[in-house]
């Protein structure tokens, strides 16, 4: 380990647990409490990881958990930040998106060619002609992307959690704790999360050679965990913060869906790079990203290295070196006026060279920009242009960049914050955020530690206040002091066009200029075109700079130029993370165990699983015509659980129905079913059912399987606007349906039941309350399948019972039970209509032939001024039935498919049946008026170039009579 | 993941209820002529502002009346629908 520090105060490197690595095959030794990236460059490794487009070398640049160029794949995963991936023992890592390897890349030819790769150039050049595209597209995801996806790759669920706080704060430094605790002590239930593994922030790094600072630090710790409300959660990212927070937390293991009362982001600032030619040599670092590998790693980032400063840190950060026995052998200060504060003493005492007013113009490598030879350093003229002609070289193999900062604001963008760009800190800052929403620290503009402490505290008490804590003092804001921590341009041209703007994309500066001279002068369309923030990181490291450039070339003002949208999440999130079972309410009849031991084929019918018919997959026709032929000759028995069962009750239940309904109720006998035809507003036709009558103010009424949840819906609706006294209680789980149908229905139920069911006695359409099988029941005498039928409701809880007494009685007349896919073709023989199947979302009452079931001279029902003027338009269509003289025709038509006369489209097919009992196929058709009277011929194409021929019949098809039903 | 306030349940979470469309005050459809009564039934207002909107909440059955603006997202106030509702 040739560059492990001796052990540093506070270090998170476990030395007792030193461990075995490999990277690219070659293996190493670092320890526990290492990320991969620190221990890498403690072996002396720099470089990690290739640039996207043209391949180069690159290493640590930020250590902040976003080096978006040092990305590895472990086994199946991929596309792992090295910065933030912890060491463990056996890890074998390799770099992505390498040919060869990270050391020796084949693709760095790509580098050559750089400058004829203009910004744009694959967007140009790829897209015409429009027939080579495949082949463009092939060869370029050959090279294009990172890691590679593992289609095999396997893994269990991640785990999901909710959870639950009254104040939320993100990031654990110095802001973030001060706030913490002083909520904490407040009695508030607090979550504290930290991307890092341990708090403290930019106290674990920064300040660690300020003993006040690490005093505070220690006391903020001690505090903060007497305290038993509040839940540190260090490895934690709060990904994206959603409507009335509720924020999405990411740790190694689950996704906790958290639901907040308040928010607080202490989440501080990205360092920022300087553009400069070759900026992204491997040991051209940040400031913190030194400060980093230096305390929390133990780690020497470079020997011999040259600060890029224009702020207080850079001097700090200068001391900080040096007291680590680094050699820095210059700071070039980009600021003609130098540093103001005592730390340029300290540092001048230390015997480091000051350049002011100097920038670094470019940097110098060997070994194929593997390795920092040096930097040229050259003053600014007034306009801040370099003069390289006055530049010196300086000798070196690092470079710290401590040139500003950039807020990590997303989290505050997406919850609706509002920044405006503070020239005292030359950085955007929250001005205005909604409320429950609170910011402090260094996304603030608030920069030393104690004013930092200062800033979270009062952030924590207006946090108070808001979640309405009594006997809160409030504090006074907290504003900047001194120079700026940021420089408002740290960007220098170069002809040479590796001075990167972007180091996820490879984007130059020269790229912003080209895509400005080609018009893209918004920061959105600038962002497109040039895919600057776009990459892994999503522009943590270039979209302030980005900003910096556009506002030059547009000659405006930062705050002007504006940001580019912030989008969950702020790291990146493994999909595993977010993929989960979707909750699909599944509802299953109380028979559904005795229909699958019958080899019911189930199917999913709405929310319902239902039998579709009794028997093997591959017999489904023959299954379905013999059930059919069954009821038709003999009896069936089928489960109808699933239909709506609404009970009507009260003073003013006949009154709702006849304002629901298109029918009359007022004087429906009681013991009497009426059929019900429910439209929506605008007259289509909505719901349809029966209504039974069971007293002058009880109703007890059906609707259809699968549009009666939402009927039941608009009933409470329709009672509320209406105001009348009338309950409506949805009994459908409650309550079981089972129909026994066909001409020996009677003879099955008439020694089950307490009920004369003889035909003078319980006619049809008639109702009977009394038992069946001894058990209370509601008999329905129905004709939806066009037989003598009973529909029997029972309580969900005996519906087994009363189905296996009914199926052993019905076994001597040969019952056996029937599907929903039999239950249709019989209907269908029988003309009904399904509503939702036969009819759409515009179908009103006369285009089905429904006109029979709306009352004359009814002063209202919902939908009856729709109907009053759709009836007084001519037709445009009219539901009617077909029949086709071949069953073996192919491809046999299918529903949706339409009708065509030449080549205008005149109508489309609702329902088929290929067999039936009627021996020939049959449908249901919308057509237009001219072709609805028998005998008219359907041209149906069954597929491009083929037609069937239909002929249209009059409904019903089976007992136009209606005998048998009777 | 929002939060609605049931003028009978308190705040509940979003996937609680279940969006019931802009509210019109209920008028009189004999007094209206036929354009204004598709008008009244089919016309929706798409631009942004403070709404009326119907939202039902589904585990209690309850109907009620949501002032939103439909621009922040923001739900101003919930209330229970009464005849009076149309009268503004």
């Amino acid at each position: 380990m040739t560059s492990r520090l001796p052990p540093q105060p506070g270090e998170w490197i476990d030395r007792e647990q030193p461990l075995d690595f490999q990277f690219e095959g070659v293996s190493y030794q670092g320890y526990t409490g290492d990320v991969l990236s620190s221990a890498l460059w403690a072996n002396g490794v720099h470089v990690l990881g290739r640039s996207f487009k043209y391949h180069r070398p690159r290493g640590i640049y930020s250590l902040a958990n976003h080096d978006a160029n040092a990305l590895v794949s472990v086994g199946s995963r991929t596309n792992l930040r090295a910065d933030c991936l912890p060491l463990e023992a056996g890890l074998q890592a390799s770099a992505v998106n390498t040919l060869g390897s990270a050391s020796r890349d084949y693709l760095a030819i790509m580098d050559r060619f750089s400058r004829f790769l203009p910004v744009g150039f694959y967007y140009k050049a790829f897209h015409t002609p429009r027939r080579l595209f495949p082949f463009y597209e092939k060869q370029m995801r050959k090279v294009a992307g990172l890691g590679k996806i593992d289609p095999q790759y396997r893994e269990g669920p991640t785990g999901k959690q909710y959870d639950f706080c009254d104040l939320l704060i993100v990031g654990a430094g110095p802001a973030g704790l001060s706030a913490a605790v002083d909520a904490g002590e407040r009695g508030l239930r607090v979550i504290l999360v930290d991307e890092n593994p341990h708090p403290g922030g930019s106290f674990t790094w920064q300040w660690q050679r300020n003993a006040e600072a690490q005093e505070r630090y220690k006391k903020l710790l001690d505090r903060l965990h007497a305290l038993e409300n509040i839940d540190l959660r260090p490895g934690t990212i709060a990904g994206g913060v959603y409507s009335d927070y509720w924020v999405a937390l990411f740790d190694q293991h689950r996704l906790t869906k958290l639901r907040a009362s308040a928010v607080l982001i202490a989440s501080g600032c990205f360092e920022q790079p300087a553009v400069f030619q070759n900026n992204d040599a491997p040991g051209i670092m940040l400031g913190s990203a030194a400060q980093r590998l230096i305390h929390r790693y133990a780690v020497q980032p470079f020997t011999r290295g040259v600060i890029l400063g224009a702020n207080s840190d850079a001097y700090r950060l200068a001391s900080d070196l040096a007291a680590n026995g680094i050699d820095v052998t210059a700071l070039c200060d980009l600021r003609p006026e130098g540093e103001p504060s005592t730390a340029h003493a300290q540092v001048e005492a230390t015997g480091i060279p000051v350049y002011r007013g100097f920038t670094i113009y470019q940097a110098e490598t060997r070994r194929r920009g593997k390795q920092l030879a040096g930097v040229i350093a050259c003053p600014l003229d007034r306009k801040g242009e370099p003069q390289p002609q006055a530049g010196l070289t300086l000798p070196c193999d690092g470079v710290a960049v401590s040139v500003g900062w950039a807020p990590d604001g997303g989290l505050l963008y997406q919850a609706g914050a509002r920044f405006q760009y503070k020239t005292e800190v030359e950085q955007f800052v929250p001005n205005s955020l909604p409320a429950g929403l609170f910011a402090a620290g260094r996304v603030n503009g608030i920069f030393s530690w104690p004013d930092q402490c200062r800033d979270g505290l009062r952030a924590a008490r207006e946090a108070a206040v808001y979640l309405g804590q009594p006997g809160v003092t409030e504090l006074d804001s907290v504003t900047h002091q001194g120079p700026s921590p940021s420089h408002p341009y740290p960007i220098f041209s170069h002809p040479g066009k590796h001075n990167f703007v972007d180091f996820d994309e490879d984007i130059h500066l020269a790229d912003f200029k080209n895509a400005h001279q080609e018009g893209y002068d918004n920061i959105e369309l600038v962002k497109r075109f040039t895919t600057v923030g776009m990459g892994p990181s999503q522009g943590k490291l270039s979209n302030m700079n980005a900003i910096r450039i556009l506002a030059r070339h547009n000659r405006a003002t930062i705050q002007a130029t504006g940001t580019t949208t912030s989008r969950p999440f702020q790291h990146p999130v493994p999909l595993g993370h977010l993929a989960g079972r979707r909750f699909h309410p599944l509802r299953r009849t109380p028979l559904d165990a005795w229909h699958r031991q019958a080899g019911g084929q189930m199917a999913h019918a709405g929310s319902w699983l239902r039998p579709e018919y009794y028997g093997p997959a591959d017999q489904r026709d023959q299954s379905i015509l013999s059930e059919a032929n069954q009821v038709r000759q003999t009896v069936g028995l089928i489960d109808v659980s699933t239909l709506g069962k609404l009970q009507i009750t009260g003073p003013d239940a006949a009154e709702f129905l006849e304002r629901i309904y298109t029918g009359r109720f007022h004087k429906q006998p009681t013991e009497r079913l009426r059929y019900g035809l429910a439209c929506d507003e605008t007259g289509t036709v909505l719901e349809d059912g029966v209504i039974a009558r069971l007293a002058d103010d009880h109703f007890y009424v059906t609707a259809t399987s699968g549009g009666s949840g939402a009927f039941y819906r608009e009933l409470l609706r329709w009672r509320q606007i209406f105001q009348l006294n009338v309950q409506i209680s949805n009994l459908t789980g409650q309550l079981a349906a089972i129909n026994l149908a066909g001409p020996e229905s009677r003879n099955v139920l008439k020694d089950l039941t307490s009920i004369d069911v003889a035909g003078d006695a319980f006619p049809y359409l008639g109702v009977r309350r009394g038992t069946v099988a001894g058990v209370a029941a509601t008999l329905m005498r129905v004709g939806f399948v066009g037989e003598l039928g009973y529909e029997i409701h029972v309580p969900a809880s005996s519906a087994l019972h009363v189905w296996e007494v009914l199926a052993d009685a019905g076994r001597p007349f040969g019952l056996k039970p029937f599907g929903v896919e039999t239950q249709r073709l019989l209907r269908l023989e029988k003309g009904h209509l399904i509503v939702g199947h036969d009819t759409d979302a515009l179908t009103h009452p006369a285009e089905a032939d429904l006109n029979w079931a709306i009352a004359k001279n009814k002063p209202f029902f919902v939908g009856s001024r729709s109907l009053e003027i759709l009836q007084q338009r001519p037709l445009t269509r009219q539901l009617v039935g077909f029949r086709l003289a071949d069953a073996d025709v192919t491809p046999f038509p299918k529903e949706c498919h339409l009708i065509f006369d030449g080549d205008t489209i005149v109508g489309r097919v609702t329902s088929i049946a290929r067999y039936s009992t009627l021996k020939h196929p049959l449908g249901m058709a919308f057509v237009q008026p001219r072709l609805a009277s028998p005998g008219s011929q359907l041209h149906i194409r069954t597929a491009p170039g083929k037609s069937v021929v239909g002929e249209v019949c009059s409904l019903p098809f089976y007992d136009p009579e209606n005998l048998r039903q009777q | 993941m929002k939060i609605l306030n049931c003028p009978l349940n308190g705040p509940r979470p979003i996937q609680e209820f279940h969006y019931g469309g802009e509210f019109h005050p209920p008028l009189d459809p004999a007094e209206l002529n036929d354009a204004d009564w598709g008008q009244e039934v089919h016309h929706r207002h798409g631009e942004p502002g403070v709404k009326r909107e119907w939202w039902y909440h589904t585990a209690s059955g309850t109907w009620f009346i949501a002032e939103r603006d439909n621009l922040k997202d923001h739900v101003i106030q919930t209330y229970l629908y009464t005849p009076e509702c149309g009268n503004d």
